[in-house]
């Protein structure tokens, strides 16, 4: 005798226990702390943040813990969050040329005004596997230079003061709120950056690698790579001028790419911006890469097919709360729409078979 | 529930939401883009219909929730329980006494009625968008009524299978206007859109469009004089219910082939049982049940 | 900005502007049927079910205009205070409000664009009466005979040529409201 399947809300609850068991793992081993993963974990932190567009490393390390380390689930628990947040106020645009920078450096000068600052990173480790972490070896101190209070200006500041580069009219308009407005095509260009700052860093990275090899190729320089914190501000109506209401992480390329010129321009240097949340250095130059590629129109230059250069394909699957979504939906129930399918496919075998056999 | 604004979303995003349900409303078929938000549930779960059922939910409602027409699927139980915790709506299996019906792929089999409104969860809610991935470009054809693709696509079929080989998710026209998607529903639920007594709101959440029927609106599937569309199902009785009418899931019964059909609709079956119905395989109803 | 500015609102938000909404919904999706909403006190002379609309429909982030008859300094704070909806000329508005010779010309309303057709305004007429007593209606939403009482058949009839594009009107009365989608088709009288 046949019964129907039931019990999907038990069976839904048994599920949530286990996971919550598998998330704790062994419990003769110390729990993680929320505060471990913010300061042992922060590039992972630094993701979260980015791509779930909200600046908060607590929450982030919340979040890597309740995903189980799964960086795309918690970039989605922050989405989520963040979509309930009020906004009480926008604040005034950063000036990146006043970041306090841990990291900054130029491929395209040897050395320029602020210096070359090489920062924490992994860039001339040897990639060897260092046993000495997995015993808890305690960490040296680094050693420190004195402050450099010298302003560090933008280096297409100076390529710009020589006409070199192709200047950037300061927009006045309020950008457009990728988060707030349903997504328009063809996109201005802040709508574009929105959409490849939170964008997946393994998509964008693959679409910058792309225009590397050929396909959108832009011959791009890092004209500077900073990372740092810089002041956020917000405009009090009833003061009459903006105040400090804290700061982020930030880091920003700026990338020197091939000249344009025709008869009534002489030839200059374009660029490709980008700015992302926290220590996020591979995504940040693979953004400006993948922005420069999208300028292909404004800058007259031809779309040569390659994916990078397809506004459509980039902004519409760049984000990975939306493809993850969708990808592993097809693992819900679809016994409907197949059925359908499995009904239609017996009848034009059956069809089909029965005019061979005709035929035969 | 405290915890939350009534039915989770925050006001402004109702409003935002509302108002492109009243545009899709006035313009029958069209996809009106709205911000869709990120729900806490993936994209492609049903985020769409969960904004409209959101937006429209009243604390007087009673809601049901199916998925592939059953009431006890995991993920129908899980949005069930969504708007229960914050909304606090009653909610019901029984389509009739629903006000608010949020469904993935099927449309019931009882007949709608006025004052209900059904609301459908949309993955891809361009109907061309197999034939031309570019939204710019689908747009245009639906701005100047370009849908001579869909049409070539259809008699593609008809050449290589002698008939329409799309069995779900079938086109319609509105109105004599716009080709309109109505969910990946089987074929077979297609004649009931159209003039529908009830209000039947689409919502794709993340393609972020919102589209209507009103009640009483024409939605002709597409179709050749010659290849006239029709409604088709598995040719069976239900094996439960013996329902004769009623969409059928195949259920495999052990590995030697043995299958039996049932009714994809467990309100209907059960509703069918409970008065007496007794299929092939089914047993008079005991209350178990 | 006077007191009587700040009272009149909702006083449970997210429940009384889902229920005005039910009947917002059934109004446009039904021409030819009266709802009857509740929650709102506009000052004069605005009506309880235009107070209601623009409470439940309105924000700041849609544009809405005042006809002559309803620009008055104590409706313009109830709404600024409210919404914070921008209060704009004809042509920038989402949403408009007033009698009806006050919003004529109508062809001044945003339309939508033939590919957005959703782009347009939606008209919120303040009726001396309103009853379904009119000129006969067909169209989505309407099985059998449906009619409506009219501030003028012309400006509808010429709406409608512009189908998918034109705009939308919710006729109110009181604490009765309509609505008439542009897909409606008004018969000539």
């Amino acid at each position: 005798m046949y019964v129907a399947v039931k019990g999907g809300e038990r069976a839904i609850d048994a599920a949530h226990a286990w996971l919550a068991e598998e998330r704790r793992g062994d419990t003769s081993v110390a729990e993680l702390s929320t505060v471990q993963i913010r300061e042992q974990l922060s590039l992972a932190v630094n993701r979260v943040m980015a791509e779930g567009s909200l600046y908060d490393p607590d929450l982030a390390a919340l979040a890597i813990k309740q995903a189980r380390g799964d960086l795309i689930e918690a970039i989605f628990l922050i989405r989520a969050y963040r979509t309930t947040l009020p906004r009480f106020g926008a604040s005034i645009p950063v000036e990146t040329a006043e970041m306090a920078v841990s990291r900054r450096i130029s491929a395209t000068f040897k050395d320029l005004p602020g210096g070359q600052i090489l920062g924490p990173t992994f860039d001339y480790t040897h990639r060897l596997l260092d046993f000495k972490l997995a015993a808890e070896g305690q960490v040296p101190e680094a050693p420190t230079a004195p402050a450099r209070l010298e302003p560090v200006p933008h280096v297409m500041g100076m390529l710009g003061r020589d006409g070199l580069i192709q200047s950037e009219a300061p927009g006045e308009e309020t950008p457009p709120d990728l988060t707030r407005e349903p997504m328009e095509l063809p996109a201005s260009r802040p709508l574009r950056l929105q959409a490849i700052t939170r964008g997946d860093e393994g998509f964008i990275l693959s679409m910058a690698y792309s225009t590397q090899r050929g396909y959108g190729r832009t011959h791009a320089f890092v004209g500077e790579l900073r990372i740092g914190t810089v002041a956020v501000e917000l405009d009090i109506p009833e003061l009459g001028f903006a105040v400090q209401i804290g700061e982020v992480e930030l880091t920003e390329c700026e990338t020197v790419n091939q000249f344009t010129g025709s008869r009534t321009e002489p030839p200059q240097f374009t660029r490709g911006y980008g700015l992302v949340f926290g220590q996020t250095e591979r995504k940040a130059i693979a953004m400006s890469l993948v922005d420069r590629a999208l300028r292909w129109k404004e800058l007259g230059e031809d779309f040569t097919g390659a994916p990078a250069q397809d506004e459509e394909f980039v902004l519409m699957h760049a984000d990975n709360i939306q493809a993850t979504g969708f990808l592993e939906h097809i693992k819900l129930p679809h016994y409907v729409d197949f059925q359908a399918e499995l009904e239609l496919v017996r009848k034009l075998r059956r069809e089909a078979l029965a005019s061979r056999e005709a035929a035969e | 529930m405290n915890d939350y604004n009534f039915a989770y979303l925050d006001e402004q995003t109702k409003r935002m939401i509302r108002r492109a349900i009243l545009k899709g409303i006035a313009i029958p078929g069209y996809q009106v883009p709205f911000a869709s938000r990120e729900m806490p549930m993936p994209y492609g779960w049903g985020t769409g219909g969960v904004q409209v059922t959101a937006a429209c939910l009243v604390p007087e409602d009673r809601l049901k929730v199916i998925d592939q027409g059953a009431d006890d699927t995991t993920n129908a139980v899980s949005i069930r329980r969504f708007f229960q915790r914050t909304a606090g709506v009653a909610v019901t299996e029984a389509t009739a006494e629903a006000t608010v019906i949020q469904t993935r792929h099927r449309i019931p089999e009882t007949p709608l009625s006025e004052g209900q409104i059904l609301v459908y969860q949309v993955p891809i809610p361009e109907p061309l968008r197999f034939l031309e991935p570019r939204e710019t470009e689908t747009r245009k054809m639906h701005e100047l009524e370009e849908y001579g693709l869909i049409h070539v696509k259809l008699y593609e079929d008809i050449a290589r299978h002698g008939q329409i080989a799309t069995s779900y998710a079938y086109p319609v026209k509105v109105e004599g206007r716009y080709v309109m998607d109505p969910s990946p529903i089987p074929k077979f639920d297609n004649p009931k859109l159209a003039d529908n007594p009830a209000i039947q709101l689409f919502g794709a959440g993340r393609e972020q469009r919102i589209y209507a029927l009103p009640p009483h609106t024409s939605a002709v599937s597409l179709d050749f004089e010659d290849h006239p569309f029709v409604a088709s199902k598995a040719d069976h009785a239900c094996d439960l219910c013996a329902a004769e009418a009623s969409y059928l899931d195949e259920v495999i019964t052990d590995d030697q082939g043995s299958r039996m059909f049932v009714c994809s609709d467990t309100d209907f079956c059960q509703s069918r049982r409970a008065a007496g119905h007794v299929g092939r395989l089914g047993h008079p109803a005991t209350g178990d049940q | 900005m006077t007191p009587e500015a700040l009272s009149g609102g909702f006083r449970d938000a997210s429940i009384q502007s889902a229920r005005a909404f039910r009947a917002a919904l059934e109004a446009m999706a039904r021409p030819g049927t009266i709802w009857q909403v509740e929650g709102a006190a506009p000052p004069a002379p605005m009506s309880v079910a235009s107070g209601v609309l623009i409470l439940t429909l309105c924000d700041g982030t849609t544009p809405l205009h005042l006809g002559a008859s309803m620009d008055l300094p104590m409706i313009r704070d109830w709404i600024t205070f409210h919404t914070g909806a921008p209060l704009v000329a004809a042509e920038a508005a989402r949403f408009a409000l007033g009698h009806w010779q006050d919003l004529m010309p109508v062809n001044r309303f945003a339309i939508g664009t033939p590919d957005y057709p959703d782009r347009s305004a939606t008209l919120i007429v303040e009726m001396p009466d309103l009853s379904t007593a009119g000129p006969q209606l067909s169209g989505p939403g309407i099985k059998g005979n449906a009619s409506l009482s009219f501030p003028e058949v012309a400006a509808f009839r010429a709406n409608r040529r512009h189908f998918p594009q034109g705009f939308d009107t919710y006729l109110t009365c009181d604490t009765r409201l309509a609505g008439l989608p542009r897909s409606t088709i008004v018969e000539d009288v």
